[in-house]
């Protein structure tokens, strides 16, 4: 008990953490068409920066990577993804990076250029569909073109899925990440495993 | 359904967007020498055109940017390019 109070460690949880064994039994229900993953939580900052200043460009020299430049794009940085969701905002994550540090890093570079980076990790959780079936899966609740041509790699968009505000980035042809608001993602994980349910029939 | 073609996202379905009322309505200059009708004309009263209509939009399901567009009444045709303002 004492030992029990004196560890005063926060982990951070997964929000779909008991939702997980509904979301692997998919993978077994469609015969391998479709697997549904929880992804690790990430560090992830609210990047808010002109466009036609040097702010851009200085962020991206300092987490090593560029930032996309056109509308619903992301790109690779050595720890993360960058991606754009307005004209003067991009999320930037990072796998390695601790929270507070990530958000230190890049809205010290940010401030410097008349922008700041806000810490948002716990804002969004991420669920990877990954599968010949991924694109068919969220065809069923999303109005967006989704055939590899119209939306392949480097393509993003933050749309609805269902009822849920969702960003959708297209990994590979086989390979899209769902990123939710926490307090959604259980929404989005139950219409997932009963669209492909639905899928099968 | 209707497609709104949204300035940073391009096309997206009605559904996506919310509604910000008509477009271009200045506020007051001097708002406390207003009396109380020329104050309610500004809060309340907007103009009801049967045909083309500038409106505000945002998309709120997607960049979450504020547009503005012009929109026929009769039709719900959405007539040239709507711009982002801030």
């Amino acid at each position: 008990m004492a030992d029990r109070m004196a560890d005063r460690t926060l982990t951070p949880v997964h929000p779909l953490a008991d939702r997980w064994a509904r979301l692997a039994a998919v993978e077994d229900g469609t015969a391998g068409a479709l697997r549904l993953e929880l992804e690790a939580p990430v560090a992830a900052v609210d990047l808010r920066v002109d466009p036609r200043g040097t702010g851009p460009d200085a962020v991206a020299a300092a987490v090593g990577g560029p930032l996309p430049s056109a509308p619903d794009t992301w790109t690779a940085h050595p720890t993360g993804i960058a991606v754009r969701l307005g004209p003067d905002e991009w999320l930037l994550t990072s796998t390695t990076a601790d929270p507070e540090e990530w958000e230190f890093h890049v809205d010290e570079t940010a401030a410097a250029h008349g922008g700041m980076a806000v810490d948002v990790s716990a804002q969004r959780t991420s669920v990877r569909v990954l599968g010949a079936a991924a694109r068919d899966l969220l065809a069923f609740g999303c109005a967006l073109d989704l055939r590899p041509a119209a939306f392949p790699r480097g393509r993003c968009a933050q749309t609805l899925l269902g009822q849920a505000a969702v960003l959708l980035v297209a990994h590979a042809v086989d390979d899209l990440q769902i990123v939710v608001r926490s307090s959604f993602a259980g929404y989005v994980a139950d219409w997932l495993v009963d669209a492909a349910a639905d899928s099968r029939s | 359904m209707q497609l709104i073609a949204c300035p940073w996202c391009g096309p997206r379905e009605e559904t996506e967007f919310s509604y910000g009322g008509q477009a271009h309505v200045a506020y007051p200059e001097h708002p406390a020498s207003l009396t109380d009708e020329q104050w309610a004309h500004f809060v309340f009263f907007r103009d009801n055109p049967k045909g083309p209509f500038a409106e505000r939009w945002v998309h709120a399901a997607g960049c979450r940017r504020w547009f503005t567009a012009v929109r026929d009444t009769r039709t719900h045709q959405f007539i040239g390019p709507s711009e982002l303002t801030s």
